[in-house]
């Protein structure tokens, strides 16, 4: 029986969070009343002329470096194809020499993904089908909105690194946290600001070389994204093992009915007809504006990481978490102020989603010195940081308020010693290895201390008072 | 031919208007009586805007009574190729596809001419989307030749060609994408040039091929169409491609001759296929020439020689992407039909006349997956070699001259059954296209049958000034010679 394995490659389209469109001065923005961003030139009306924005070059340039790719003199080419919601009957978009080139997109598990390229081009107006269910053949009618139109946007081309549907969950997530730390894009999948476009192929695990490939559309969020990967490497796989071909082709996901369904195969494709859009000029940005969009990059998720991860030594996961949230600032403050590094890596991870509220630096650090030092449990000490949260204030004093005593290590040893003698059934089952029990007897202490004690304390006394013969 | 009055310089119009010595409404006036007079059997508008002249006159003469200046073309009626958009007044490109749009907005060249206090006199016809040699492949019919009215007057801007020489107007606009001023100019005996490309915006000049296209004059003198240059060329931020340089002086240079300058015949186009009485008048421009003062040589351009094929591969590719968006959804003519994409081969089939579509058809095959490299990329090739030979050509010479068109103006329909035929009318002018350079056609004398002969004088880009000066001392030459039309 083969073993299979799904090879993955994203095309992903991010608008771009300028100002003004690509190629006008029309506003860019999502939501407006259809058709009222609009001019001349993005409605592609006769004798009307491109002039690139120098924003969204910017911006595309930011991305590409934030990417580690090269930014190379680029050119604009026309993309020739019909369609209602494309008011010239082509796009504007980058060809054989794209904007940026040659990346990497490190992952939070530290997988890392290549980047073709990530080119500029123009988005298209929207077409809503009135009637038929909402598709084009079936529409009684269709309305088009143009303010959409010459919206600018990246394609980010992904080499097909990726491996299976989480990776390229975690691929997109990635790529998120990269066009929102670098102000290139709100990157936001159900307002369409962020498209997804997937191809798909399988292979037994130990080729090198690739499987036919489709391109899967229509992928709205990224548990669609997952989804279609699934299924399609299913039915790739099925296909293979029923000794049928996979064929080449371009498929829509239904999220509906969970499968993907045939749109056009590769000998239907399009052909575009590229060429170099005479109405641009070459793009060649100076070394001077480069070096200084790469110097005014801010830090980035990847390198944020493994700065927190050495400083904390803290797991992959949490670490993650910590700086998606944008807590690993506060954390390495804390830290360096003298915070418990694993109690502040764990606070930040569970306890801090809501935000920081009032919280300051000395006071989160105060507050994990506590109870590294055992003045503090989990339990109480999670109290006290949401107190900190909401009003602020000093670990101590809130903890002090709240009635929380620092529990004396031996004030706690006659605890545990008067719960042994109290229950010795119990404790002769713990000695004869039940370890069950200890949960029995770290409940007994709670209870005779109103919850003051710290559990992981009282195991400890139970394993040194068996360890001393019982 | 029209009123003699009417045969006043645009400069002298200006003046006399600047100065109050003649109202900008009595200019007008003329000038629509002359329409009046012979547009039935020429046909050089799609439409006269005679009210809008009117008040747009009446405006110039208040601001010279109020002690304004309206500026160069003070009260100068100027006819506007029907491919240049003005706001809210029909811009056809003398094609069905765009039944009924009106244009939002101003072409470039159009504001800077309001700006300089021009009216607006109507718009020309042209051969559909400036496609054709003769201005017959116009959806509202022919223009004739007003020195013989059963003659075109070349294309693809005879209409604006044609209402200089009959007096319409003392200027016009054309555009030039492979030859579409100057033929037409040489062909109807008036002065037309091609611009640098990059000199003048596009901007709202409808596209043929955006890479050749340019906007430039026609005027009655080589000083006429030089101040008009002035008024149009010059850096616009809406044309990527518009040459960030300031208009040039022209006009005050103009008598500087041509002492010293070395001019070269070019070779390639005095050959085969250029008519005996043509190929007579260049030699004697030369001639005319080295009597200035000129060391007048053979030059030798040999890629002009593939001009033609390349042209007719570009020039297609590019005009099949730039006239994809005329699809019924929008604007224009829309014929219905039960799906989008049978509406929109029914409203191409119904807008579009048979040359677009042939060129249409032509375009979208050399640039089809598989044909690129052979075609459309073999001709960016070619075109790179005419811009190496006449770079090279231009270290020896400062100007070049040829014939502008092969022959003298053809009876209507002679060559419009023959595409190839008809496509060899711009042999001499494509080059420049493709090269990007600057073009002048000036006037100089008459073939044998009478009509008028146009001599191209060539210059390297932004050489517009020495190009003109060299136009002027043929001008000079032909000035007070019998026979002048
Ligand atoms: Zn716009």
């Amino acid at each position: 029986m083969t073993e299979w394995e799904t090879v993955v490659g994203l095309e992903v389209h991010c608008e771009l969070a300028t100002a003004t469109k690509l190629f006008c001065a029309c506003r860019n923005a999502f939501g407006d009343e259809p058709n009222t961003n609009i001019c001349p030139v993005c409605l592609g009306l006769p004798g009307s002329l491109p002039v690139l924005n120098r924003g969204a070059v910017e911006l595309a340039m930011r991305l590409g470096l934030a990417l580690g790719c090269t930014v190379e003199p680029s050119l604009f080419h026309r993309k020739n194809y019909f369609y209602p919601d494309m008011p010239k009957d082509y796009q504007v978009s980058q060809y054989d020499q794209p904007i940026n080139v040659d990346g990497v997109l490190e992952l939070a598990d530290g997988t890392r993904v290549g980047i073709e390229r990530a080119h500029l081009e123009e988005d298209t107006g929207k077409s809503t089908h009135v009637g038929g269910g909402g598709r084009i053949h079936e529409a009684d009618h269709s309305l088009v909105d143009y303010n959409r139109a010459g919206v600018p946007l990246v394609e980010v081309v992904s080499r097909p690194d990726l491996r299976s549907a989480e990776a390229a969950r975690a691929y997109v997530n990635e790529l998120r946290a990269v066009l929102v730390a670098t102000g290139a894009s709100d990157a936001r999948m159900e307002e369409g600001s962020m498209r997804v476009d997937a191809n798909i192929s399988v292979r037994p695990v130990d080729f090198s070389t690739l499987g036919t490939r489709c391109e899967v559309k229509n992928l709205n969020s990224t548990r669609s994204l997952g989804r279609a990967i699934d299924y399609e490497a299913r039915r790739q796989i099925a296909l293979l093992e029923a000794g049928e071909q996979v064929t080449q082709q371009t498929r829509h996901w239904d999220e509906a009915d969970g499968r993907t369904h045939p749109l056009r195969s590769k000998e239907e494709a399009y052909d575009y007809r590229y060429f170099p859009e005479p109405d641009l000029v070459p793009l060649v940005p100076g070394d001077a504006w480069r070096t200084s969009v790469a110097e005014s990059l801010p830090p980035l998720p990847a390198p944020r990481r493994r700065r927190l991860a050495e400083a904390t030594g803290s797991a992959t996961a949490a670490v993650a978490v910590v700086v998606e949230r944008g807590l690993d600032d506060l954390v390495l403050a804390a830290l360096a102020a003298g915070g418990d590094a694993q109690r502040l890596v764990v606070h930040a991870e569970h306890d801090l989603a809501g935000g920081v509220g009032a919280l300051t630096t000395d006071a989160f650090a105060a507050l994990t010195r506590m109870e590294a030092d055992g003045a503090l449990t989990a339990t109480q000490a999670k109290a006290v940081l949401a107190e900190l949260v909401a009003n602020g204030g000093d670990p101590a004093a809130v903890a002090a308020a709240l009635g929380y005593e620092a529990m004396a290590g031996d004030a706690l040893a006659v605890a545990v010693d008067d719960a042994i003698a109290a229950n010795p059934d119990a404790w002769a089952r713990y000695l004869a290895g039940d370890t069950k029990v200890s949960g029995f007897f770290v409940g007994q202490v709670m209870r005779a201390t109103k919850g003051q004690a710290d559990g992981r304390v009282v195991t400890a006394l139970l394993g040194q008072r068996a360890d001393a013969g019982g | 031919m029209g009123d003699e009055s009417t045969y006043l310089a645009a400069g002298e119009i200006a003046a006399a208007v600047r100065g109050g010595e003649r109202s900008a409404v009595e200019v007008v006036e003329e000038h629509l009586a002359v329409i009046a007079g012979r547009e039935p059997e020429v046909h050089a508008f799609n439409a006269v805007g005679d009210a809008q002249a009117r008040m747009a006159a009446e405006l110039i003469d208040r601001r010279v009574a109020a002690g304004e200046d309206p500026g160069p073309l003070a009260g100068v009626p100027v006819a506007l190729k029907d491919n240049l958009c003005t706001a809210g007044v029909p811009t056809t490109c003398s094609s069905r596809i765009l039944e009924g749009w009106l244009p939002p907005y101003d072409a470039t060249v159009v504001t800077r001419l309001g700006l300089a206090g021009a009216i607006a006199m109507g718009k020309t016809n042209l051969d559909e989307f400036a496609m054709g040699s003769s201005t017959e492949n116009s959806a509202f019919g022919p223009t004739r030749n007003p020195h013989d009215l059963t003659r075109v007057p070349g294309g693809s801007s005879g209409g604006s060609a044609a209402a200089v020489a009959a007096g319409f107007a003392p200027l016009a606009l054309g555009s030039d994408t492979g030859g579409s001023i100057r033929q037409p100019a040489a062909l109807c005996g008036v002065v037309g040039v091609k611009p640098t490309y990059g000199r003048v915006s596009r901007y709202g000049l409808i596209a043929f091929a955006s890479s050749l296209d340019q906007i430039g004059p026609l005027a009655p003198t080589v000083a006429d169409a030089a101040l008009l240059l002035e008024v149009i060329a010059g850096h616009d931020p809406l044309d990527s491609t518009s040459i960030p340089e300031p208009s040039p002086s022209l006009v005050a240079g103009l008598d500087a001759g041509v002492e010293g300058l070395r001019i070269g015949v070019v070779a390639e186009l005095m050959g085969e296929g250029v008519a005996p009485d043509v190929r007579r008048r260049v030699e004697a421009a030369a001639e005319v020439l080295a009597g200035a003062g000129a060391k007048v040589e053979e030059a030798e351009v040999p890629a002009v020689a593939y001009g033609l094929s390349a042209y007719y591969l570009i020039a297609p590719a590019e005009a099949s992407s730039n006239l994809a968006r005329y699809d019924g959804v929008r604007y224009g003519l829309r014929v219905d039909a039960p799906t989008t994409a049978t509406m929109n081969v029914a409203t191409r089939t119904a807008g579009f006349g048979a040359e677009v579509k042939r060129r249409i058809m032509l375009g979208t095959y050399a640039l089809s997956a598989g044909y690129y490299d052979a075609y459309y990329g073999k001709a960016q090739q070619v075109r790179t070699l005419i811009v190496r030979d006449f770079a090279a050509a231009y270290e020896s010479f400062d100007l070049l001259v040829s014939p502008t068109s092969p022959t003298t103006a053809f009876p209507l329909g002679a060559k419009a059954a023959d595409p190839l035929t008809m496509y060899l009318s711009d042999v001499c002018t494509i080059p420049s296209n493709l090269a990007g350079d600057p073009a002048v056609s000036v006037p100089f004398g008459v073939g044998d049958d009478g009509l008028p002969v146009g001599v191209q004088i060539l210059a390297p880009a932004l050489a517009e000034a020495t190009m003109l000066q060299a136009a002027a001392v043929l001008e000079d030459a032909m000035a007070g010679e019998a026979g002048t039309p």
